[in-house]
């Protein structure tokens, strides 16, 4: 709809004149750091607030005291936003706007911990980093399916069923066979099948692709419940008691000062994520497949004309898709929880927002499944320390967050150009 | 593209036209919304009994409709039986004595839909009149919300738009009705038009935030009524435990009772549960459909959702039409929520209050064909299989899951016309123009 004459709809803000896109930005940063300087530097206390590198009050810490690095922070931001304003060049944009969000988290952590019940007063980093990386960990899976199927041309709705199929068929073929690399299989299995559906109806029988997806969530919520209850229920220890994978540390690596602890302690799907991420992000962008699945993304007609098969990528990249997403699924049923009804709750729907919020990117994927894992951490910790900010808002940051993105508002998203139509050859 | 007196060849659509044998005119619509309106076409009319047997066995949009039922039906029932390990163990000497399998399975599915009849329709052994009127009272219960919520999605569908935030419409109504519920203190009738119209709001301004982005930034309302069907929830969540809106008595997550003086009435005495939102529905239903047929805003909204580049070239303000299709899609889902806690599925907030309607709404809305009659019947459908559901859960032992697996695959079978006719042989027909491919993509 770019092409009319008629500017009805305004298709995308063209910002001409003094009032650019980065000079919005700048103005909204400088509004924050305003914000942090003054309302955070007020409401903290004369407290330290100490991040400590562990896991508990002791040990190394940084400390700075409240009021003063709330105020201190909350300028950093201010003058970020500042320069903006005043018209920076462009390569500076990304590292100015990063430091300017970052220092206005940190003013705003500074009034927190120092506000914090006495005794409280201090942030453990290493739990805060796990806890981020615990559960983006799903959403990293979700996303990183949602790239595979999208970038193909196939909107993928349905990562909140693959998610919950793989986590069901999981913990249920893990528990039977006791065996948790047959659990794995089987939750990719899983997983697979919702995407499979996904991949006839949406390719073969052209049914549109959104409507679909949603289906295939209620499917999958109904098939996994009412198995659940006649199942699992009745004979949880046959059915949904499956064994988990342990903890493996990594020698050398695990002895960092707080990433060690943190990351290199994890089970096998932190790993697995973080070398899906790598091993994705190079086929996408450095190999044969990637650039055929990005062209038929794109321009499927071109691509068939050069002789990609369409179909027949669109289908492997969806059930891959949903391989990579039961896997993901597993790393709640496999390694931390035993199944329950609808245990993925809504989770598949932050990792759709992860996928837009970081563009269709691997890399951006997981970006912004860390920084919703880090909303989502956040808000348990303040809840922890009695903060006056209900989690339920923190909760809401990151669909927030994606309509900001998506409205152009923190910089356009765009989607591949052929994504949700199907494609017909003819 | 729904005029029921154009007599001229299905207008464009996915299946070619060409296979089509049986009927030279518009006939053989077997869907009961338009069947009372549609008159015969031009030329010689064969009788109506060869119609009626060509069209019977032809993929039309009624035929489908009904083998989906039966498909869902048997996918349900095999989910049954391997979820039984009582009647799967008689799988296990199936080629010794087979009748064992037979019996065992068609005595637990036979039961399981049995109750899912008697608890939505009619049972058999109801001696009173209200338990005889139970059955229905329960599924125009269900029926209610569902109207409202396909209804809404149905109305976007039809602007071009795909609201998948029905369920977060239905959140925010749900809230401002039950606010205006408890907290203002008005004189029964007002207070309940008063709460409805609050539902409505809450509704409508859900809607206008994913209309306004759309029309302004052309940020896709796919993503932005999902986000904000979440960002609902959890201030749905928040707002329950506050002052003055949790309940004083309680500690758990539930806010104080709607006063009575703003519940819809019952229909049926005290003892059942179908309450006045049934009558709202009919008459939504009549006000979208003549909305949609009958006014200007509906011709413009049809126009923009065929085609939206052609409806501003001829003078139409998309813009306006997208803001405007939002908003009364919300304001209609927001109707939908409302009868939740206003009418007797629930008398105040907690934080699944509202249930899966608006999800519902979507599925409701694809199996009425998103035309406002077509929708009140499927949402009766949907609300007889969950008024059968809970009967089937507590006599047979049949998961209510079950219920939502059925709604599901129904659903998939409808959007998929061509795997349905595969299946049953079907003959191909014009009139079964299934529009499922609205939206298009982000």
């Amino acid at each position: 709809m770019s092409t009319t004459a008629v500017p009805d709809v305004a298709v995308a803000a063209v910002d001409e004149g003094f009032w650019t896109r980065n000079r919005k930005v700048g103005l909204v940063l400088l509004a924050l750091g305003l914000l942090a300087a003054v309302l955070f530097g007020a409401l903290a206390t004369g407290e330290q607030a100490r991040f400590t590198l562990s896991e508990d009050a002791a040990g190394a810490a940084l400390e700075v005291k409240g009021t003063v690095g709330a105020i201190v922070f909350g300028l950093i931001a201010l003058a970020a936003g500042g320069s903006m304003l005043a018209g920076l060049p462009k390569r500076w944009f990304v590292p100015v706007l990063a430091v300017g969000l970052v220092a206005f988290v940190l003013s705003f952590l500074c009034w927190q911990v120092s506000a914090a019940p006495t005794g409280q007063n201090f942030m453990p980093l290493v739990n805060i980093v796990r806890g981020t990386f615990l559960l983006a960990l799903p959403l990293i899976f979700g996303s990183l399916a949602g790239v595979l199927c999208e970038r193909s041309g196939v909107v993928n709705v349905a990562i909140e069923g693959q998610l919950l199929m793989g986590a069901f068929s999981g913990a249920l073929f893990g528990s039977i066979s006791g065996n948790v690399w047959v659990g794995l299989l089987a939750a990719a299995i899983g997983g697979s099948l919702i995407s499979l559906l996904l991949a006839v109806f949406s390719i073969r029988y052209l049914v549109d692709q959104v409507v679909m997806g949603i289906v295939l969530n209620l499917l999958a919520v109904g098939i996994t419940g009412f198995l659940y209850e006649r199942l699992m229920q009745t004979d949880a220890a046959r059915y949904n008691s499956a064994p988990r994978f342990s903890n493996w540390e990594i020698p050398l690596l695990s002895d960092i000062p707080l990433l060690g602890p943190a990351l290199f302690r994890g089970n096998i799907f932190l790993y697995l994520a973080l070398l899906l991420v790598l091993v994705i992000h190079i086929a996408l962008f450095r190999t044969r497949w990637g650039l055929r699945t990005r062209s038929v993304g794109e321009h499927p007609t071109a691509a068939d004309t050069l002789g990609v098969r369409v179909l027949g990528l669109r289908y492997r990249n969806v059930i891959m898709a949903g391989a990579v997403a039961g896997i993901g699924g597993a790393s709640y049923t496999l390694a931390l929880f035993s199944f329950t009804k609808n245990m993925i709750g809504g989770k598949g729907f932050i990792a759709l927002a992860a996928l837009i919020f970081g563009r269709w990117s691997p890399t951006g994927a997981l970006l912004a499944a860390l920084f919703f894992g880090f909303a989502d951490q956040l808000a348990t910790y303040l809840g922890a320390i009695n903060s006056v900010i209900p989690g339920q808002f923190l909760a809401m940051l990151p669909y927030l967050a994606t309509i900001l993105a998506v409205a152009g508002l923190v910089g356009r998203v765009r989607a591949p150009a052929a994504d949700g139509k199907p494609y017909i050859k003819g | 593209m729904s005029d029921p007196n154009s007599a001229q060849p299905g207008s464009p659509d996915k299946e070619p036209a060409s296979e089509e044998q049986a009927g030279r005119t518009a006939l053989g619509n077997t869907e009961r919304a338009e069947a009372a309106t549609t008159p015969g076409g031009p030329g010689p009319r064969p009788t109506l009994g060869r119609l009626f047997l060509e069209n019977l066995w032809a993929a039309n949009t009624f035929t489908v409709t009904l083998l989906s039922l039966v498909l869902a039906m048997v996918v349900g029932a095999v989910l049954m039986i391997i979820s039984d390990p009582e009647v799967l163990a008689t799988y296990g000497y199936i080629t010794a004595r087979p009748s064992d399998a037979i019996n065992a399975s068609w005595t637990l599915v036979s039961e399981a839909y049995a109750n899912l009849f008697k608890g939505s329709v009619f049972d058999p052994a109801a001696t009173t009149v209200n338990a005889a009127l139970s059955p229905i009272s329960e599924t125009l219960t269900y029926t209610a919300p569902l109207v409202f919520t396909g209804l809404s999605v149905a109305l976007a569908f039809r602007g071009g738009l795909f609201n998948i935030g029905a369920q977060g419409q239905a959140t925010m109504g749900i809230i401002l009705a039950a606010l205006a519920g408890f907290l203002l203190p008005l004189p029964p009738g007002l207070h309940l038009l008063v709460a409805v119209l609050a539902g409505a709001l809450g509704g409508a301004i859900w809607g206008f935030i994913p209309g306004i982005l759309k029309a302004r930034t052309g940020a896709h309302e796919v993503i932005n009524t999902i986000m904000l069907n979440y960002i609902a929830v959890y201030f749905l969540t928040w707002l329950i435990v506050q002052n003055g809106v949790q309940d004083p008595s309680r500690t758990d997550a539930i806010s104080r009772p709607v006063d009575a003086s703003a519940q819809l009435p019952r229909l049926f005495g005290d003892g059942l549960r179908a309450h006045a939102g049934i009558i709202l529905a009919v008459l939504a239903t009549w006000a979208v459909a003549w909305l949609l047929n009958r006014s200007t805003l509906g011709f413009e909204l049809r126009a923009v959702g065929a085609n939206p580049d052609a409806a501003r070239t001829a003078g139409i303000s998309v813009t306006r039409t997208y803001v405007l299709v939002m908003v009364f899609a919300g304001a209609l889902a927001g109707l939908g929520g409302s009868q939740m806690v206003l009418g007797t599925t629930a008398a105040a907030l907690t934080p699944l209050v509202v249930a899966q309607i608006g999800f519902d709404g979507i599925l409701v809305a694809l199996l009425g064909r998103v035309k406002p009659w077509g929708v009140a019947l499927a949402a009766l459908l949907f609300g007889a299989l969950q008024a059968g559901g809970n009967r089937m859960q507590s006599y047979s032992g049949i998961s209510l899951e079950l219920v939502t697996v059925l709604q599901a695959l129904i659903v998939i079978f409808i959007a998929a016309p061509a795997l349905v006719k595969a299946i049953f042989q079907l003959r191909a027909a014009r009139t079964a123009r299934l529009q499922t491919s609205l939206a298009k993509g982000w």
